[in-house]
């Protein structure tokens, strides 16, 4: 097992507007420290790849983004959004998480009907209205690339969809509340190859209205589909670029030797 | 040894373990019903059995078992199910040990024991005397270890994706538990009631002590529950049906007392198979009623 330098990092800086800005995040499960310099500007509109091998940190952080660590872990440092940092104690996460929508590795949805899937979370932030709820409901499936297959079983239970559907019904699910910005968490690693380029196309999509966060195991993905790309070690995050940049020219070791197939 | 000879080995031993176990089982409960359902008439299910003479019906028993069952779950089921939600969503280091021990030492407990407990406690110490409330005190320390331990695996059946679902959409802890995990574990929670029921409606030595052996003469055109000769009224004295089967065999005065005991045998076993029969389908009716509702 080759060893790299934790301290040889390269973090670029882009002048765009930003969605989310971390500031040294760290992370311990009980005691044990499990992610130590989190500090990335994400840009806004945009989709950002959390690259790197199993174990580096990467949901462990971005579960930090939405404050899915609460009750898991300890999270330092400040997490700055629309000028607060979200990272207090301060902060009402039950509205943050409306603005701070999260898809999981695999597809959760709830043992509901399609329709209550999506209406279930809005009636219980207070959403009454039928009418209102009815347009949601089509919007975020539409939205999702979802509608065209489900507009007229919007009845049937979720569970019943197949794997890439659930997915995107779950995406559906996250931006029927119109959040600003999506956490992904390796959203299509569960699913097959069609499936996986359904997902993948509704993402490039939803970049236009969102700001998009994506953890991936899958460097062709990551590739594909974004526009920047953090790469993570051993709870460091190493090197962040432009996706272009950091495929093509990466300026450090580790990252060198992950995209090129020669790590560890 | 040639993993296929093995496997078919493996695979012949465990299917005769299972037809032994299903044999027995078809040759007890053939062997209940072909005994007893012969004396099942309207006749035996309609009238009061009799002290003395033959032609005694098991009415007032059969009733006093179900009004007993329901008492029971009144008082058990809301124990059972904060307790049960606390230990699978709340649940960790001192208290929830404690409870789980708790469970453990009352899972234990023979049912005579209890029996006499509720008896010295409520019966004599309370001056509550022998009574239909005495005896569902004495089945809730039975059904609540069963019942807590089924509501907290039907709640932990449930994935843990599902918990991070509703709390990545801003819903509380709470809202996530009620509108999200309690539907989807109904299913089990039903099942779990209808098979304790089952194991309640059997039960005769916790309630000889507690319900009591006699079943008087009751009104069921009495509605009102606190006049005492109401066929509701729970301060009164309640034979059930497994308590008149334990009687008619060690102290029956009545001649056809082997008849009786055949034909109220016959009626338990029928009730508590309807039971197991019915927590099956309803179950699965519930499930897939439930996941995709069409509210
Ligand atoms: N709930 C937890 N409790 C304790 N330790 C944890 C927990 N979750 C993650 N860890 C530890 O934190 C480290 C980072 O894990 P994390 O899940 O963030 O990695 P990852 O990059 O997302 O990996 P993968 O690609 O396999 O999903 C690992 O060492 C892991 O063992
Ligand atoms: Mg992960």
């Amino acid at each position: 097992m080759k060893k790299y330098d934790l301290n040889d990092t390269y973090i670029a800086s882009f002048d765009n507007e930003k969605a989310i800005t971390t500031k040294n995040i760290q992370v311990f499960y009980g005691k044990d420290q499990a992610f130590f310099n989190g500090s990335l500007a994400f840009p806004r509109y945009k989709i950002t790849a959390l690259i790197g091998a199993s174990g580096s940190g990467k949901s462990t952080f971005l579960r930090c983004l939405n404050r899915m660590n609460d009750d898991v872990a300890t999270v330092k440092g400040d997490i700055m959004y629309r000028g607060l940092n979200i990272n207090s104690k301060k902060i009402n996460v039950y509205e943050l998480r409306k603005h701070i929508g999260m898809v999981f590795q695999r597809p959760n949805p709830f043992a509901k009907s399609i329709n209550n899937n999506i209406t279930f979370s809005l009636k219980a932030h207070g959403m009454k209205n039928k009418k209102q709820l009815r347009q949601r409901v089509e919007k975020s499936l539409k939205d999702a690339a979802l509608w065209d297959e489900v507009h007229g079983e919007l009845n049937q239970s979720a569970l019943a969809l197949s794997g890439g559907q659930k997915q995107r019904l779950c995406i559906a699910r996250a931006i029927a509340m119109q959040p600003d910005i999506l956490l992904l968490d390796e959203p299509a690693s569960a699913l097959d190859p069609v499936s996986t380029a359904e997902v993948e196309s509704t993402l490039k999509e939803l970049k236009k209205k969102y700001t998009i966060i994506i953890v991936t195991h899958n460097m062709q993905q990551a590739s594909r589909i974004s526009d920047y790309t953090a790469f993570f070690y051993m709870g460091h995050v190493l090197e962040y670029n432009t996706t272009k940049n950091l495929f093509t020219n990466p300026h450090v070791k580790a990252t060198e030797d992950y995209i090129s197939g020669n790590f560890g | 040894m040639n993993p296929r000879i093995a496997n078919k080995i493996a695979h012949g031993v465990i299917y005769t373990l299972v037809a032994i176990v299903i044999i027995i089982l078809i040759f007890l409960i053939s062997y209940i019903l072909v005994n007893g359902l012969p004396y099942v008439t309207p006749h035996f299910l309609s009238a009061p059995s009799q002290v003395m003479n033959a032609g005694g019906g098991i009415r007032d028993q059969l009733f006093n078992s179900i009004y007993l069952l329901i008492l029971t779950l009144i008082i058990s089921f809301p124990i059972a199910l904060g307790a049960g939600i606390y230990l699978s969503e709340y649940g960790s280091g001192k208290i929830s040990g404690l409870i789980r021990t708790t469970i453990e030492v009352l899972s234990s407990l023979p049912s005579i024991i209890v029996g006499l407990f509720v008896y010295l406690l409520f019966v004599i110490r309370f001056h509550i005397g022998f009574s239909i409330l005495s005896g569902a005190v004495a089945l809730t320390f039975f059904n609540l270890p069963i019942l807590t331990r089924n509501i907290e695996d039907s709640f932990q059946s449930v994935p843990n994706l599902q918990r991070e679902a509703g709390i990545s959409l801003g819903l509380s802890h709470w809202k996530t538990i009620t509108g999200v995990i309690f539907p989807e574990a109904i299913p089990g929670i039903i099942t779990g009631i209808i098979l304790s029921s089952g194991r309640v409606f059997g039960e005769a030595a916790a309630l000889i002590y507690t319900s009591g052996q006699s079943a008087p003469v009751v009104n069921y055109a009495d509605w009102n529950p606190f006049d005492a000769a109401s066929f509701l009224n729970p301060m009164r004295p309640a034979e059930t049906l497994a308590v008149h089967i334990w009687k008619l065999n060690t102290e029956g005065l009545v001649p056809d007392a082997k008849q009786i005991s055949s034909g109220s045998s016959a009626i338990l076993i029928l009730v508590i198979l309807i039971f197991n029969i019915s927590a099956h389908f309803l179950g699965n009716y519930l499930y897939r009623h439930i996941t995709s509702s069409s509210k």
